[in-house]
């Protein structure tokens, strides 16, 4: 039989797919995007895969579906599933019919995130069972036992993964298919599924019920929940994840207890575990989510006192925690401290970057968002002023004018085209009813560019893919009463500049929508190319752009790298010498 | 090719700046390990991390069971980095008698560009002060004297080659496996201008 090296989210799509999944529903976020991905590139596959606008609506479709008796799947990042919270709390009272997994990818470590919750918390919560793979080979077949488990106790199911399981490759062997036996069709009971006062009450104890049929199912799962007693058991660890790989690198002789099921948690197990050893530890990465439980159980257990609550944990990290020290091996030398740190940065070319410029030249406030242009922030444009969450810049500049008033400081909301479609329109609609004036500009790039340029219903990506048809920005912000509407090339300083102050003198909410492809999409030859000429003096105007094609030579003139620049022409509106020459293709 | 160049190769830290071709690289290793019949684990870098900014990926092999899919600091046996200043912001990562591999370009960051910070000199030693074996190698010239500045990581990896105990022809396959058709001859010229570059390091 033959393995394959597969990535978590690789295996979790295939595990999925070995379910017989019908319908896969997520919003791009890393580190869970490729699990959408890898289902979406499947030929020949009868999976409904897409990308909905939002994880809310997309935990929406899936419950639709599993109402509907078939299997399917969310999939969202730690965050997304606090925008999918909603549905998520009340679909634990209708319960499913056909399995429902939702898939949240964390991020401990922030890698690529604005925060670093830890989701077993929603578990809880929610009074969802959440399973928690620890590698690739367990991403996949973790997926047909979730699906089975969400059928039997008519409930969604969590499958948690964190960056380092999502991220790393490792070798699977192909599962077998395990398909629902449930019969597709929707069966009409109110009761059960219209959520009015006078039938949730009766449906919250039914939950209580299937969470104490639950925990007996958590002590008998013994495919999820092990005992690997070692030959040492003067040290019992209870873990799981990530950090159970950690445990069985550094002492490969202790005895472990690896949860599988993160909640609920096998007491009886954890009993029986706790009397077979001498100390009892709880190694898990984030917040002390089962030290809390297994010590309200009555278990003299040690954690958080020895392991961090922030940040990723590491074998080094599990070493030192285990014995009480927190040496680390082969520290830096001094060299290292002074290295220039190395940060991302607007790509070459970024059509974000121009509308950044002129945000920076004008000093405004710049409400920001989450995505590429989150870049913005960084020196030398240094040209965001705050940053929370999807869709939070424009209501976050609606507070600022509802404020301060006329003290208010001159400012804009930065947002992108996927973001504004996520969770802005809400906050225009806000803005335009509740008269506010303020200039919001849409950095419409036609992708959720971030994660890999995934399609959303503003972008012409997925309506060319599906007939659909494209949600158009101006004809959508009018339509929610935004009357001053301006739209750009953020490749032309003066137009965006000229766009800019005149939606600050609007007395009325104004949006201005920035159009052009991303960089990494747009093939078109240039028209023009670009190199510095004679007149260069130095002055490094053009390096305030922060473009990474640009830099100083060793005589103190700017030099264009060739196999950089794009020619998208912004250094040559910059400078002020006429120094950067410009001439078409075809010369 | 002399044996005594060669070494067990498991624990491999792959460095760079987003962009690079890191990811591509970690997967032909990771490939060539399979090859040796061992298990084999890597860890990647996505999302915000690869616009431009430093990534590092690791990949281990164990004939038995590799755990963690993280290499420890102190504990890799060859890092190997892209860019000149990145393999000492990683070198923590390499054991005293493991062995580091880079690329000599330098890649501005952008305050070095804009003339803030200068780029840092004396990477070489420094280096040696941590690690018996450093190997600078200047693959954009290689590449660029076999006709195509793109193959620059295959000569990286053809360095590479050179240090383990794992037969070139595997490492052959895996690029070759990786890279469109009508590139694979170049790609095999590359592979073996780096084999030889490391070898006439390894000499001196």
């Amino acid at each position: 039989m033959k393995y394959r090296l597969l990535t978590g989210n690789e295996a979790i799509a295939s595990g999925a797919h070995n379910s017989g999944v019908k319908v896969v529903v997520g919003y791009p976020g890393t580190p869970s995007t490729e699990i959408i991905e890898h289902i979406r590139a499947e030929r020949d596959s009868d999976i409904y895969a897409e990308w909905a606008p939002n994880e809310k609506v997309a935990l929406e479709v899936a419950v639709g579906a599993a109402l509907s008796g078939v299997r399917s799947m969310a999939a969202m990042k730690h965050v997304g599933v606090n925008v999918a919270a909603d549905p998520l709390m009340t679909a634990t009272y209708t319960g499913v019919r056909g399995g429902l997994v939702i898939v949240t990818a964390d991020d401990p470590g922030m890698h690529s995130s604005q925060n670093e919750q830890d989701n077993r918390n929603y578990a809880r919560f929610a009074r969802v069972p959440m399973l928690e793979p620890s590698d690739s080979q367990e991403c996949q077949d973790m997926m047909p036992q979730a699906f089975e488990i969400s059928e039997k106790f008519d409930t969604p199911v969590f499958l948690r993964s964190t960056t380092r399981v999502s991220h790393s490759k490792s070798l699977v062997h192909p599962g077998e298919s395990v398909p629902s036996d449930v019969a597709p069709g929707f069966d009409r009971n109110p009761q059960k599924l219209v959520m009015i006062p006078v039938h949730a009450r009766g449906r919250h104890p039914q939950v209580q019920r299937r969470l104490q049929e639950l925990r007996q199912f958590a002590e008998e799962a013994e495919d999820l929940n092990r005992i690997e007693w070692g030959s040492d058991q003067s040290v019992g660890i209870i873990t799981g994840g990530i950090a159970y790989q950690y445990v069985r690198e550094v002492c490969p002789e202790a005895a472990v207890l690896k949860l599988g099921l993160s909640y609920p948690l096998p007491l009886q197990m954890i009993g029986e575990f706790a009397a077979g050893v001498d100390e009892l530890y709880v190694v898990e990465e984030l917040d002390p989510f089962w030290e809390m439980e297994i010590r309200a159980a009555g278990f003299d257990v040690q954690g958080k006192e020895r392991f961090p609550v922030v940040g990723e944990l590491s074998p080094t990290l599990v070493r030192t925690g285990l014995q009480g020290t927190t040496d680390e091996p082969n520290s830096a030398p001094d060299s290292e401290e002074q290295l220039p740190v190395r940060p991302p940065i607007l790509c070459p070319g970024c059509p974000h970057r121009g509308v950044f410029a002129v945000l920076s030249e004008l000093g405004l406030v710049v409400k920001g968002d989450i995505g590429c242009y989150s870049l913005g922030v960084m020196p030398p444009l240094s040209a965001m002023d705050t940053l929370t969450c999807m869709g939070a810049s424009m209501g976050q500049a609606m507070g600022m004018e509802k404020a301060l008033g006329d003290r208010a400081p001159d400012s804009v909301a930065v947002i992108g085209d996927s973001t504004f479609m996520h969770s802005g329109m809400t906050a225009l609609a806000d803005i335009v009813y509740n008269n506010g004036h303020v200039t919001t500009i849409i950095l419409d790039n036609d992708a959720t560019a971030m994660t890999g340029h995934q399609a959303h219903p503003g972008s012409g990506l997925r309506a060319r893919e599906t007939g659909g048809r494209r949600v158009d920005f101006e004809q959508l912000v009018r339509g929610l009463g935004v009357q001053d509407v301006h739209r750009v090339d953020p490749y032309d300083l003066q137009q965006v500049k000229d766009a800019v102050q005149a939606a600050l003198e609007t007395d009325a909410a104004s949006v201005i929508i920035a159009e052009r492809p991303c960089v990494l999409l747009d093939r078109t030859p240039p028209e023009h190319h670009y190199s510095v000429g004679d007149d260069c003096t130095g002055c490094g105007l053009c390096l305030h752009l922060g473009c990474p094609a640009l830099s100083y030579t060793d005589g103190g003139t700017v030099r264009i790298d060739p196999v950089l620049c794009t020619h998208c022409g912004l250094c040559a509106q910059a400078c002020s010498f006429d120094a950067i020459e410009r001439r078409s293709e075809s010369q | 090719m002399t044996a005594r160049d060669r070494m067990q190769v498991n624990d491999v830290v792959v460095v760079g700046v987003g962009g690079q071709g890191i990811l591509l690289a970690t997967d032909v290793i990771a490939n060539v390990f399979i090859a040796t019949g061992c298990d084999v684990k890597k860890s990647e870098v996505h999302g915000m991390a690869q616009r431009g900014g430093s990534v590092e990926s690791h990949v281990r092999r164990r004939h038995g069971c590799v755990h963690s899919p993280l290499v420890s600091p102190g504990c890799a046996d060859v890092l190997l980095s892209f860019e000149r200043m990145e393999a000492l912001r990683y070198a923590n990562y390499v054991h005293s008698d493991g062995v580091v591999l880079y690329n000599t370009q330098k890649i501005p960051t952008l305050a070095i560009a804009n003339g803030e910070v200068r780029y840092p000199s004396g990477i070489e030693q420094s280096l040696r002060k941590r690690c018996r074996t450093v190997l600078p190698v200047n693959a954009m010239d290689v590449a660029a004297d076999l006709g195509n500045p793109r193959v620059a990581n295959t000569v990286l990896l053809g360095a590479l080659s050179h240090l383990t105990d794992i037969p070139a022809e595997r490492w052959e396959e895996a690029i070759v496996d990786r890279v469109p058709r009508s590139a694979g001859e170049v790609n095999r010229r590359a592979f073996a201008a780096g084999a030889a570059v490391a070898k006439d390091l390894m000499a001196t």
